[in-house]
């Protein structure tokens, strides 16, 4: 994906991509949502003050240091930037543009909107291990967590994948196919989001009574199933948009196929769901209403990647795939892996994820396009997840991310507000802390 | 040992990098990245076993 390959766009296409764009936050709204309903009543405040928090730290992280990196912007833009030559071929990776954004009211209409995707996108991959690491992590943890994303990690991925970086000219330089495809931000935003949550439960431990001495794991639902519900909802308005808007500036895509792409985002959510309803129906003798909103949140991340190349028949079936593995995933990752993931981040964004961008080279028409998606795999595997394992591990040094033990107890609303979300509420014991 | 599972999961892109440079053939090249998915693959089940036995010694 290389912006100066791109045609310049008409001002019907800059318009279109533009409304599409201010639309495309109902994502972050909808996630948001999600992680605080699937949270404790106790700390739902915390939740989305921390959502709040953490958007606005990477918004400034990435607008002062991050957009340098990423080097959309004049100066940086389509392969310049940071190179090493091996076998003799250029490896971009690490962009170079002004700071501060410098130039960017002067920039193309193309890379001003690609910078506004990019700022999007940062703000959705900082929500996703906030999500997991709910009725624990504290809020200065999560915002040290945001800055590093927004200024240095995020930056880095989305200049590999698009802003000429490596991984956007596998296809120029090695013949893969149009280069590692990701139109929606499946790689940089949700497998990223999705890696560094699984970090973080790693790092900040489960919740306090979840997996008791003997027995099997302590059930803690979320308090909210409204939340969740609306979140979901919320969510796939924002996606549509983001998937048309990704389409058009990482794609290319001419405005003929944006309905297909919108009418692929729709179907992927909806076989998800479908597949999640039935599976759960069959497994518990009833549907589960948050592991639905898991797969109907997987098929929508699994659209990110696919959306824009996939038919629509494709897109039901990537989402009948995301569908059945997330709540099977869930369930293994929790009881099997004791990994305490209250949101399913890491099922739905990361696995989710690395679905669709498998998908996406198994369907895309250009030959070696699934190479091209593996080596994107392997990097995000191989590359990102210990870099943000080790950078995570030093701020937890520093700014440690688990609440004291009396935190925990009386709710992350109490300790870290002074007040809960629900006052009016009678809080009830948990038997957890008997 | 979670570190160990990491440092391994790098070995594991390495080596699906080093197929670019080394094969020309496509066949070669896919052949070389599965395997370098499947080094990873094995040092993300360490890191998940190093993960567990924490967890087992730390239980309340």
């Amino acid at each position: 994906m290389n912006l100066q390959a791109a045609l310049p766009l008409t001002d019907s296409a800059f318009a279109l991509t533009l409304v599409a764009l201010l639309l495309a936050p109902l994502a972050i709204a909808g996630v948001a949502l999600i992680n605080t309903g699937l949270g404790r009543s106790r700390s739902a405040a915390q939740a989305l003050l921390g959502d709040l928090a953490m958007i606005a730290t990477a918004a400034i992280a990435f607008a002062v240091v991050g957009a340098a990196l990423t080097g959309n912007l004049p100066g940086g833009a389509g392969g310049a930037g940071h190179s090493f030559f091996v076998a003799a071929k250029p490896w971009n990776w690490l962009g170079a543009a002004p700071f501060l954004m410098g130039g960017l009211g002067s920039a193309a209409p193309l890379s001003q909107l690609a910078l506004l995707l990019e700022l999007l996108a940062v703000c959705m991959a900082v929500l996703i291990p906030w999500g997991s690491g709910a009725d624990r992590l504290r809020i200065s943890a999560g915002v040290a967590i945001a800055a590093v994303l927004g200024a240095i990690i995020f930056p880095l991925l989305a200049h590999w994948v698009w802003a000429g970086g490596w991984l956007a000219q596998l296809g120029v330089n090695f013949s893969l196919g149009a280069g590692f495809l990701d139109g929606g931000g499946a790689a940089t935003a949700h497998v990223l989001g999705g890696i560094c949550a699984l970090a973080v439960v790693w790092i900040a431990g489960s919740r306090r009574g979840k997996f008791p001495k003997e027995g099997l794991a302590t059930a803690m639902p979320g308090h909210n199933a409204v939340y969740v519900a609306f979140g979901c909802l919320l969510a796939l308005v924002g996606w549509l948009a983001w998937n048309v808007a990704g389409a058009v500036i990482w794609l290319h895509a001419p405005l003929a196929a944006l309905p297909v792409t919108a009418v692929n985002t729709l179907l992927s959510a909806a076989g998800a769901l479908a597949a999640t309803f039935t599976v759960t129906r069959v497994r518990f003798g009833k549907p589960d209403a948050s592991l639905c909103a898991n797969g109907w949140l997987a098929g929508l991340v699994a659209s990110s990647a696919c959306a824009g190349v996939a038919t629509p028949a494709e897109s039901i079936f990537v989402g009948l795939v995301a569908g059945i593995i997330t709540p099977l995933l869930v369930e293994f990752f929790e009881l099997a892996l004791s990994i305490d993931d209250p949101s399913g981040a890491t099922t739905v964004h990361a696995v989710g994820g690395l679905w669709g961008l498998l998908a996406a080279g198994v369907f895309a028409p250009q030959a070696g396009q699934l190479l091209a998606q593996l080596i994107g795999i392997a990097t995000l595997l191989g590359v990102v997840l210990p870099l943000v394992y080790l950078v995570f591990k030093l701020i937890d040094r520093f700014i440690p991310f688990r609440v004291d033990q009396d935190g925990e107890r009386i709710g992350m609303d109490l300790h870290e507000l002074g007040g809960g979300a629900y006052p009016e509420f009678v809080i009830h014991r948990d038997d957890s802390y008997r | 040992m979670k570190y160990a599972g990491l440092l391994v999961m790098t070995a594991g892109f390495f080596l699906s990098i080093a197929a670019l440079v080394l094969f020309a053939a496509q066949a070669q090249r896919g052949a070389f990245v599965v395997c370098g998915l499947g080094v990873e693959m094995l040092g993300l089940v360490v890191a998940v076993r190093a993960h567990m036995e924490a967890r087992g010694e730390s239980r309340p």
